[in-house]
């Protein structure tokens, strides 16, 4: 055989004319237009739309980021209706009463009625201070909210909104609000935007989440096994297939009617508790968190479905053959072979599923979550709300601080999913290690 | 699956394929194949690509059904008893024929884990660590591996995992080695080890294998079986010839035989 003198071409230059040192080969090279420049230009343009496209999702979600930050922090004009001062008892300010001395304080200044009422709501005795304290707040002192300016107004024009307060507002004070704080989180709703907290709603997302996964999970991978492994490949079982693919296209609200006629109309007797002789004295009906968790399990049913079928699939055929030679039987195989090789991908999906269900309002409403509820959901029994509700129905208010404090609860949200889904990460790298 | 009698001399034949068919749906890949498997003896079954080798070794255990549509006509009779006949549960087949594949396909467990779990499932009760030791010691990969026993099936050589799937496959007991192209992925030294291995297994296992290597089957087999797509055009496999491996290497009958294993072939 001949020695190939292709080697002799300079690297670098495209051959497009008949090379006369090629002798014989310059006729079929003059066929190709090799032109690696061009390639690699090409190649790079391709290589900046995709950066460009990274950058806009990443431009994108840092604007949404600072929107919520920006409305969760800022100044704000608080008018006492009762200035808190002539409220010190024996010369000891308000802030420094102990317990007794508040409810003192409050039994002094609500009538006979209002106070017999928190009472009955909760025994004083059973009242923490702090409790106590936020009541005489409400109550007594009820800060009315005048004025309020997001985060960034706040930095920059921090001299004109001290002017305009100075000259507006001569009774009342200007604070800087964190809206986003520890009491925050730890305080039942309330419709004072000052004493507004998001506890309830984050038992309400949670108690609703579990209830999600604990029907979606199982019935998720259990529906994924059965179509992977067991299922032959006849025209009903690919119909289904396709229509799993569908169902997780359904607009959610569909699946809030579904939850509505199903679980709170229909199974009524088994999500209000009566079956179980469990019913919650304030709920009426069906309308709990266990009748949403189901909802959302439903809603979140094709998605934990197509993400295991896609994870098993991917699991390599010849491990499956491997533990077949061994005579393994196919629940053996499935058991240990293809279920812990597609638990990271399971997860995944589980992951996406959390996601949609923490984050989904529509379908709630549907089903009937309740607005304005400040008692924790104690059972799978209870009244609930969840907090994209909240979030909805502070955004639906007219006044400003609602709008501070719906993106209070959206920064809760988010770091609420991020904690859920940091566990599933985690959970997921446990199982990759494995291998 | 009865055990042979025990007063009954053992039969020559560990594995007999009677007049076997085997179809992809309509598709008939593998015809009228007629093929003993000596007991204690290495088979080989050779031809190029295409003509069915494979297939057919997978009829040995009934490993063709993992794949949908498959059908076979005739018998495959194993110590005397049809393979295939509807009261057989082909887990057991599986059990008693061990099959190893030809890419190494460890599973992502620990090396002790990849030997240890077909015992388990096959009920064990005995000391793990001396029948995983054994097994690995048969497979000659012992000395390599005793001190990593912990670490992942798949953090060894690719010649390493190969003898740690012969392991694997030796651990339930199999009284039949099924070996699909078992050296094809691997160097030449490491394919030396593993024609060495099988010379130490057939003195208590029965061996099939398949493989393109005619230098293989001609050093490591005793009996040779020469598959060749069928001359009508229809593109199925059969055995042309089957005989003793130095008789179908210096004297075939076929003249097909003799251009392929002289490599005149195509």
């Amino acid at each position: 055989m001949k020695a190939i003198t292709t080697s002799t071409r300079p690297i670098g230059q495209s051959v497009q004319r008949p090379n006369p040192s090629l002798k014989g080969r310059g006729e079929s090279l003059a066929n190709y237009n090799v032109n690696t420049k061009g390639r690699r230009r090409k190649g790079s343009i391709w290589r900046w739309i995709f950066q460009l496209s990274t950058m806009i999702g990443i431009i994108a979600l840092l604007a949404l980021l600072l929107n919520i930050i920006n409305g969760a922090f800022g100044y704000a004009v608080l008018e006492a209706k009762v200035d808190p001062a002539t409220l010190a008892v024996n010369g000891v300010p308000l802030e420094e009463q102990s317990k007794g001395q508040l409810i003192g304080v409050l039994q002094s200044k609500l009538s006979s009625g209002a106070f017999n009422k928190l009472e009955r709501d909760q025994p004083f005795a059973e009242r923490s201070r702090a409790n106590v304290y936020q009541l005489v707040i409400e109550r007594l002192v009820k800060y009315d909210i005048k004025a309020s300016w997001p985060l960034w107004d706040s930095l920059t024009h921090s001299g004109e909104i001290k002017a305009t307060f100075a000259r507006d507002y001569p009774n009342a004070q200007l604070r800087f609000i964190s809206w986003f704080t520890a009491d925050f989180v730890s305080r039942p709703q309330s419709s004072e935007a000052l004493t507004a907290g998001v506890r309830t709603a984050i038992l309400g997302s949670l108690w609703t989440i579990l209830f999600t996964l604990l029907l979606a999970f199982p019935l998720g991978v259990g529906a994924a096994i059965y179509l992977e492994e067991y299922a032959t490949d006849n025209r009903l079982n690919r119909l289904i297939r396709t229509n799993i693919n569908n169902l997780a296209g359904v607009p959610s609200i569909v699946y809030g009617i579904l939850g509505l006629a199903i679980f709170v109309r229909t199974l009524e007797p088994l999500t209000s508790g009566e079956l179980f002789g469990l019913v919650d004295p304030t709920t009426a009906n069906g309308r709990t968190v266990l009748a949403a968790g189901l909802t959302l399990g439903l809603l979140v049913l094709p998605i934990i479905i197509i993400n295991a079928q896609e994870a098993i699939r991917a699991v390599p055929q010849s491990l499956r053959k491997a533990s077949y030679g061994l005579g393994a039987t196919k629940w053996q195989t499935i058991w240990s072979h293809v279920l812990p090789n597609a638990m990271p991908g399971i997860l995944t999906g589980t992951i996406l599923a959390i996601s949609r269900a923490i984050g989904e309002t529509a379908p709630l409403v549907v089903v009937g979550a309740s607005t304005a509820i400040s008692f924790d959901p104690a059972s799978p029994f209870s009244k609930f709300t969840t907090l994209p509700i909240q979030i909805y129905q502070w955004t639906s208010r007219p006044q400003d601080e609602f709008r501070s404090l719906a993106a209070a609860a959206i920064l809760v949200l988010l770091v609420i999913l991020l904690s859920l889904n940091a566990s599933a990460i985690l959970l997921r790298n446990r199982f990759s290690r494995r291998l | 699956m009865a055990q042979p009698l025990p007063n009954q001399e053992k039969a020559r034949y560990v594995l007999e394929v009677k007049d076997l068919s085997i179809f992809y749906g309509d598709f008939r890949a593998v015809t009228s194949v007629n093929v003993p498997v000596h007991r204690h003896m290495i088979t080989a079954i050779i031809g190029p690509s295409g003509c069915g080798k494979s297939t057919l070794l997978r009829a040995f255990n009934r490993m063709n059904e993992l794949v949908i549509g498959t059908s076979i006509e005739g018998e495959v009779l194993f110590e005397g008893e049809n393979l295939y006949d509807p009261a057989v549960d082909p887990v057991e087949v599986r059990y008693r024929i061990g099959m190893v594949f030809q890419k190494p396909n460890p599973f992502p467990k620990s090396i002790y884990e990849n030997i240890a779990w077909g015992a388990r499932i096959h009920g064990y009760k005995g000391n793990m660590d001396e029948l995983v030791e054994s097994c690995l010691r048969q497979a000659a990969l012992w000395d390599e591996v005793k001190d990593i026993l912990k670490q992942s099936g798949l953090a060894i050589s690719g010649g390493q995992q190969q003898r740690l799937c012969i392991a694997r496959a030796l651990a339930v007991q199999p009284e039949v080695i099924l070996m699909d192209e078992p050296a094809s992925a691997l160097d030449p030294i490491a394919t030396l080890k593993i024609e060495e291995l099988m010379q130490e297994l057939k003195k208590n296992y029965t061996i099939v294998i398949v493989t393109h290597n005619m230098q293989q089957a001609a050093r490591a087999s005793d009996y040779t079986a020469m598959m060749m797509l069928s001359a009508n055009g229809e593109r199925s496999g059969t055995v042309i010839e089957f005989d003793q491996t130095n008789r179908i290497f210096t004297n075939p009958r076929d003249k097909r035989t003799e251009d392929y294993v002289t490599g005149r072939f195509g």
